[in-house]
């Protein structure tokens, strides 16, 4: 009893500031989404589910969706699929692995905002890097059609590090011996990979795709700062358009229904992925 | 034959890797007017100006500064709170631990946007607005989640056995705590310490929406911000780049076994 008094002391200043910084404002968003606020005039009005029923005759928000669903989807399985090759290309002892190990974290560790500018050099049109190598003129970020494949790109080339390490982790667990004995009972490399390796990888490459599909979903600085959404709105994700209705245009209310139907959305992902993972364990 | 292909993959996967950030290296060392001039890829008179315009010409050095303070002071206080919390979830007895662990969890997955048009209200009617306390206390409450979920892990690999040991020869909770827990999960704590600072470094929503001055504004806005009047300055945004960079280099070249161990502890093991 009295262990369990001291224990609360350990565990309450967290859970205080988690409340405070995360579940206050959560619940003060809600009631923004149901206001008109207009931060620079002091307009603040309760006006009910205007702002969500605005949201459903919205096009730039529908566009907003599309776009980042394509950006989620895109990138989290090229990363997957990118992620996957390499770990099982570096899951082996050879020379100098530490430094290979170490190389490919780099991309993780930059900053994302520094990525961004560093890919925004690369993607030039004139003087880019890219178009030199490939012997080409494309105006990569200028064009609808290049721009959100090239937010996609540097996404991938930035988070798959992420991946690969937690799926070398998966790899590390699987025991030598199963390897061997497939071969013995004469499995080829194909069959090794998809009957042994995935198999048991399954839970490892769900939690990957719960990390990699809420980052993605909820993406903000890699776009806004390679593009700023643009162009004509081709890159704008749901979270830019979020914060360009709050903090360039100033409505409060409205930006925070975005904000709102982002939460919603990031927590209908991982209810649906937690419960894929808890199916998953039982089996 | 088997071998050399092995390599020649190692090699194209290094230079995809590191090939980005090499050329924004190779980019800062160029002089204006070789800019625009592809090729030659490396430059002909290699120069350190760009290195020295941006430290003479912009606040770099004061941006880099609210960094580190903002990057420290998050790191030390998740570490202290995150470790109290994750030593009471592990070893002592509370009630409603799962829902705990759940609650914390959830808030990881948090998209940022949906709390910062709330949080800009409530820092700017305490007057916090454009002040590096705000990002501190913001980033230490986005951080303790990962803080308490791989602390968690690392104090339940203890033993009870040494937990109940000090116990009974007479030490507080707390006096086991800190006496003996934090040392014996030391690496942990220093996982956890790297992957925090560098959430802090690299974190730009927050730092964007609260900060509105030279004062508090943190490396990625000054990036994302870097003044141009006309067109984007790109030899010295390259020496920029590389100069925030080389820290995070640095801690993953030194480091990075501590790293993988963090992130595959805070993701996998759980």
């Amino acid at each position: 009893m009295r262990d369990e008094e001291r224990g609360r002391w350990f565990v309450m200043p967290s859970l205080v500031l988690l409340s405070i910084v995360t579940i206050y404002p959560l619940i003060y968003v809600l009631y923004l989404s149901l206001q008109r606020r207009l931060l620079i005039f002091d307009v603040s009005r309760f006006i009910g589910i205007d702002n969500y029923l605005f949201l459903l005759k919205d096009d730039r928000f529908f566009n907003a969706f599309k776009n980042t669903l394509y950006f989620t989807v895109m990138s989290v399985s090229l990363e997957l699929l990118l992620g996957l090759a390499i770990a099982l290309l570096i899951n082996r002892s050879f020379r100098m692995k530490g430094l290979v190990r170490a190389i490919v974290l780099i991309p993780w560790a930059i900053p994302t905002v520094v990525s961004a500018k560093m890919w925004e050099w690369i993607y030039n049109t004139d003087f880019g890097i890219l178009n030199y190598l490939l012997g080409v003129k494309i105006n990569w970020l200028g064009s609808p059609f290049w721009a959100i494949n090239a937010a996609v790109f540097m996404d991938v080339w930035k988070t798959t590090p992420f991946v690969v390490i937690l799926l070398t982790a998966g790899l590390q667990v699987i025991p030598k011996d199963l390897y061997q004995a497939a071969r013995v009972d004469g499995a080829g490399r194909w069959d090794i990979f998809t009957r042994i390796v995935l198999p048991l990888l399954k839970p490892v490459i769900l939690v990957v795709l719960i990390f990699r599909t809420l980052d993605a979903f909820r993406v903000f600085d890699a776009i806004y700062v390679l593009t700023g959404g643009g162009p004509a709105n081709t890159t704008e994700t749901l979270s830019i358009y979020a914060y360009k209705v709050l903090f360039q245009t100033l409505q409060f209310g409205y930006g925070s229904t975005l904000a709102v139907v982002v939460f919603l959305c990031t927590g209908g992902i991982s209810i649906f992925y937690i419960r894929m993972l808890s199916r998953g364990v039982k089996l | 034959m088997r071998r050399t292909i092995f390599y020649l993959l190692i090699i194209l996967l290094s230079l995809y890797c590191a090939g980005p950030l090499l050329w924004q290296f190779i980019t800062s060392l160029k002089p204006d007017t070789e800019l625009t001039k592809l090729p030659p890829i490396l430059p002909r008179s290699p120069t350190m100006d760009n290195y020295i315009s941006i430290f003479k010409g912009h606040p770099f050095f004061r941006i880099i500064l609210n960094s580190a303070i903002v990057a420290a002071s998050t790191t030390a206080l998740s570490l202290i709170l995150g470790s109290l919390c994750a030593f009471g979830l592990a070893k002592l007895r509370i009630g409603y631990k799962g829902l705990i662990l759940g609650f914390v969890l959830s808030v990881s997955m948090f998209p940022p946007i949906a709390t910062v048009s709330p949080l800009y209200i409530i820092i700017r009617a305490l007057g916090l607005r454009d002040t590096l306390f705000a990002l501190i206390i913001t980033y230490t409450t986005f951080s303790l989640p990962l803080a308490i979920w791989v602390l968690t892990n690392f104090f339940r690999e203890i033993p009870d056995e040494i937990y109940l040991a000090a116990r009974v020869d007479g030490c507080t909770p707390f006096q086991v705590f800190y006496k003996i827990m934090l040392p014996l999960a030391a690496p942990g704590i220093f996982a956890t310490a790297i992957l925090v600072f560098i959430f802090s470094w690299n974190e730009f929503l927050f730092a964007l929406t609260f900060t509105s001055t030279v004062a508090s504004r943190t490396i990625p806005v000054g990036i994302a911000l870097f003044p141009g009047l006309h067109e984007v300055p790109w030899g010295d945004m390259a020496a920029a780049s590389v100069v925030v960079t080389i820290p995070l280099i640095i801690l993953v070249f030194a480091f990075q076994k501590r790293i993988i161990e963090g992130l595959t502890a805070g993701s996998i093991r759980g």
